[in-house]
């Protein structure tokens, strides 16, 4: 499989000469092609601000960051709204949904600020609804729907333009269990259907989805952890095993 | 003392919010000041008695007009500070959980509408006290009057009204504002952020219905103030179209909401195009709320517009009637033969003497006086009107007198038509450079230019009315009036002259004497010294004896129009700029606490990759298409409010009708575009992302 992203020796530092935080520190990882990779880590750990850098909504300090053959810490203004929307697809906690469109029209927008042709675009919001299974909200607005329901047609905004990467951040914190096994078993059909998820979560059932798990402890990796041939629940043992040697730190994890 | 340093420092926090909102106080204040301070430049101008008189007047109205102004500012105080209110709901929200009491965020108001006051106060006062040194140029330019010295003015009176005006107003806000805190709820406070507004989509054949419905009501409005413009009779008449067309105004706005985004939605290659579904989203989402706001803004454009460009008009078009009728500088008319109507003069209020003394042309009258008028004029000339009680408005108009009587009830018919000789008409013309005429002996022509005097007569005419003068049978010469007068004025206000040939004539009827000359100096001091000298003769004792003639100058004409067009003028300023500031202060405040809304979705939209430009773009948008809509609704209500106009202003002439129109569009373009750009670039401000 190709390397869809590398991550290469990135720092992140905050605040001034006197009170300086590092919030990433010497941090380096691989991504290929078709992986559902996971960050956890306690709140301040540094894995959201992971997750910005790689989206290119916060810049590194030091390091590079490859996505396919491009350096984006190098990109500048509008070649980086370029790279967000060709090469992203981005699902936040808080839904981020525009309240004044409705779901189709939200999910239209990410194609049609690629000025994506018109024609294509009702079969392309028909099939990914359908993958999501939100075809019988797409006409409602975000005030009208479930939380879960509000963060699958995100979803769907997020991966109708076929990314390289689907962000997610913290993508199930907003919704209850039922929503979030719903929304995750989504991630994985999407998952096998081909798409790259890198996902940010301080729960260890929500990462219990992925393939892959990487520890974050502040700003640097503590552990990895690959699901191989496990089952899911097998997999969410090793995961709570990794949490307890943590020192329960994850102090909100199930 | 923490209540007052809250206030301070909420009022540096939000100014990005009240920036556009402050500067629209002051300049409120300022035009108010400068209105109310016209009169105290006058100290410095050379001007006569008349026109003081005429100021005096001025300011009067002015005064008056500026109650109505202060009502327009207290509701667009009271309007705006409800809306920044309601932007700090949350904050008011985290004040009482930590158990601050009402009163006391009431307080908190009270001081920051006391900073406010005080300080759009002080800064608009000083902004006016400098834009009335730049006014007092345009006064004097107004009145024609020479610039004496140039004094710094200072009017203590203007400044004491606008602080007293003011603080009423801003004290109508803060109990505006006590009672809005004392009723709201906490819980509503919290969340008031969060709960979205609930978008309801109106029905499309609903919104269609009432579209139609509400353009049917306008068309005929529309119609009644152009088409059927002459059955408005009463004052009260015009209130009937007034009503129709703002009800329907409302509603038009309220389907268009309802009616543009289905429009485009169905435009598919359109509305999924970059983010135009977002920007008109958008703007439904909102234009939904603000129907009623909408409305009051187009209707206060509409008043603008029509106001500006009528006052404009009015007010050239009298400058320009002056050299039109007054081309020269004096006319002296007097009254002859009035013993042959000797009743009717003595009910008038002549006496006996003069009556029976009427047999002096002007010139004579004034040598009988040991003037010598004719030895102050570099040219002359003299001339006769003739009347009869044979020819009057019941015999010119003829077989039609029946038809048009009952058409128009209140004109003079009895009234004896005046007559004059060809050449000496031809001779007035001559002397004033107009039109000339000629004629047959069995032919007459009517001289006329009041409008509605000429449509009646026209009527007549165009019948061949036959009249008969002097045992002569005549016939018209035209088929309508043409165009001509005698009498100087400042308008159209020649009703009527009867020109028949010269040999006709019988001189037992001669009715007025003119004497009309140019003076030998142009020095306007001399003029008025010459002018004074006359106006002296009444006092001789012969003047109850014989009747001196009346003149009519066009010194006298000049003083009273620039008087009359520098009222209607300011008026027309005054309330056009106050207007206009106060609707796009209005549209700005409320786009502004948008942008800081919509902040947000814009950052969303950032991070789903959407360009900067793309993003200003959509902005730019959403603001134009707040700010023109009501425009372009208001233009529409303008040609017809403008047509309207013509008609009430049709004695002034309205030749000057298209500068004036293109004055205001500047005007306009100016103040609101102004705002429009002052709105965009501080949008563009609030949204921009910062790192």
């Amino acid at each position: 499989m190709e390397d869809i992203l590398k991550v290469d020796n990135i720092e992140k530092y905050y605040g001034s000469r006197s009170s300086l935080t590092k919030a990433l520190d010497n941090i380096s990882f691989v991504v290929k092609k078709g992986e559902f990779l996971c960050f956890m880590g306690a709140s301040g750990s540094g894995k959201t601000t992971l997750l910005n850098c790689i989206s290119t909504i916060d810049k590194v300090t030091a390091g590079h960051i490859f996505v396919g053959e491009v350096d984006i810490t190098k990109l500048k203004g509008n070649e980086l709204n370029k790279f967000r929307r060709e090469e992203l697809g981005f699902v936040f906690q808080d839904f981020n949904l525009l309240d004044t469109l409705t779901a189709y029209e939200n999910i239209a927008l990410a194609l049609s600020i690629q000025n994506a042709n018109v024609k294509d675009m009702e079969t392309k919001i028909k099939q990914v609804s359908e993958e999501l299974g939100i075809t019988n909200v797409l006409n409602k607005y975000p005030y009208q729907m479930s939380g879960g329901e509000k963060q699958r047609v995100a979803s769907a905004r997020a991966i109708v333009t076929n990314p390289k990467l689907v962000l997610a951040d913290e993508p199930t914190g907003a919704l209850d269990s039922k929503s979030s096994k719903m929304l995750l078993e989504r991630f994985n059909y999407l998952n096998e259907l081909g798409a790259t998820i890198l996902m940010v979560t301080h729960d260890a059932f929500t990462a219990s989805y992925a393939n892959r798990v990487i520890f974050i402890k502040d700003g640097k990796i503590f552990k990895e952890i690959h699901k191989g041939q496990d089952t899911r629940k097998e997999f969410f043992n090793k995961i709570i095993d990794v949490v307890t040697l943590l020192g329960g730190n994850l102090n909100d994890a199930l | 003392m923490m209540l007052y340093k809250l206030s301070y420092a909420n009022i540096k926090k939000s100014m990005k919010d009240y920036a556009i909102y402050f500067f629209t106080l002051i300049l409120g204040v300022a035009i108010f000041y400068v209105f109310n301070a016209l009169d105290s430049q006058t100290v410095m101008m050379d001007v006569s008695k008349s026109t003081v008189e005429l100021i005096d007047l001025m300011m009067t109205i002015l005064s008056s007009v500026s109650v109505f102004v202060s009502f327009v500012l207290g509701f667009l105080i009271i309007y705006a500070s409800r809306f920044l209110i309601k932007r700090r709901n949350k904050e008011f929200g985290i004040y009482l959980t930590l158990g601050m009491s009402k009163r006391k965020i009431s307080l908190i108001l009270f001081f920051e509408t006391l900073f406010i006051g005080i300080l759009s106060l002080i800064v608009g006062l000083g902004v006016g006290v400098i834009m009335s040194q730049i006014m007092s140029l345009v006064v004097a330019n107004m009145f024609e009057a020479n610039l004496t010295k140039f004094a710094f003015v200072f009017s203590t009176s203007a400044c004491i009204k606008t602080i007293i005006y003011f603080s009423i107003m801003y004290l109508l806000v803060m109990i505006f504002n006590t009672y809005s805190v004392s009723k709201c709820k906490l819980i509503d406070l919290l969340n008031g952020a969060k709960t979205s507004e609930k978008i309801k989509l109106k029905n499309p054949y609903l919104c269609i219905i009432i579209f139609i419905l509400s353009s049917i009501v306008l068309g005929k409005a529309y119609h009644m103030v152009t088409a059927e413009f002459l059955t408005l009779q009463k004052v009260t008449d015009i209130l009937k179209p007034i009503i129709m067309g703002v009800v329907a105004t409302f509603f038009i706005f309220w389907s268009l909401s309802g009616l543009i985004l289905r429009i485009v939605q169905s435009l598919k290659k359109y509305y999924y195009k970059g983010l135009n579904s977002f920007t008109l989203r958008q703007f439904s989402s909102k234009i939904n709320t603000t129907v009623f706001g909408a409305t009051i803004i187009c209707l206060m454009l509409f008043v603008t517009i029509c106001l500006l460009s009528s006052c404009l008009t009015m007010k050239n078009s009298m400058n320009a009637n002056i050299r039109k009728f007054a081309p020269v500088d004096a006319m002296f008319t007097q009254n002859m033969n009035m013993d042959k109507y000797y009743d009717d003069y003595l009910r008038y209020g002549y006496n006996d003497s003069q009556i029976k003394n009427s047999h002096y042309t002007a010139k004579e009258m004034f040598e009988l006086f040991n003037f010598d008028i004719t030895s102050y004029f570099k040219d002359y000339i003299e001339v006769n009107t003739y009347a009869t009680e044979d020819l009057t408005m019941n015999h010119t108009l003829g077989s039609k007198l029946d038809s048009i009587r009952t058409e128009f009830p209140f004109l003079a018919y009895d009234t004896k038509e005046p007559i004059m000789k060809i050449s000496d008409y031809n001779k007035v013309a001559r002397f004033y450079g107009i039109q000339e005429y000629a004629l047959n002996s069995d032919e007459y022509i009517i001289i006329a230019d009041f409008k509605s005097m000429v449509n009646v007569r026209n009527i007549a005419l165009e019948n061949g009315e036959v009249i008969e003068l002097f045992g002569h049978t005549l016939k018209p010469k035209y088929k309508t009036c043409q165009d001509g007068f005698l009498e100087m004025s400042s308008q159209h206000i020649n009703t009527g002259i009867i020109l028949v040939a010269d040999n006709i004539v019988d001189e037992e009827y001669l009715f007025q004497n003119h004497l009309i000359g140019n003076y030998k100096t142009t020095n306007k001091k001399e003029i008025m010294k010459i002018e004074n000298n006359i106006n002296k003769l009444d006092e001789d004792l012969k003047a109850s004896v014989y009747l001196l003639p009346s003149g009519s100058t066009k010194l006298a004409i000049k003083e009273a129009t620039t008087g009359l067009s520098a009222m209607v003028t300011f008026i027309g300023l005054y309330l056009g700029v106050i207007f206009l500031i106060s609707s796009a202060a209005i549209l700005g405040l409320k786009e502004l606490s948008e942008s800081s809304d919509n902040k947000e979705r814009f950052k969303m939209l950032r991070k789903i990759g959407a360009d900067e430009k793309v993003i200003n773009k959509a902005l730019l948008r959403q603001i134009l298409i707040f700010f023109t809509l009501p425009l372009i609704i208001a233009l529409i209500h303008s040609v017809f409010g403008i047509m309207f106009a013509v008609k009430i202003l049709e004695v002034f002439g309205t030749d000057e009708l298209l500068p004036s129109i293109i004055a205001t569009a500047i005007f306009i373009v100016i103040i609101y575009g102004g705002y429009f750009l002052i709105t965009y670039y501080c949008s563009k401000n609030i949204i921009k992302e910062r790192y």
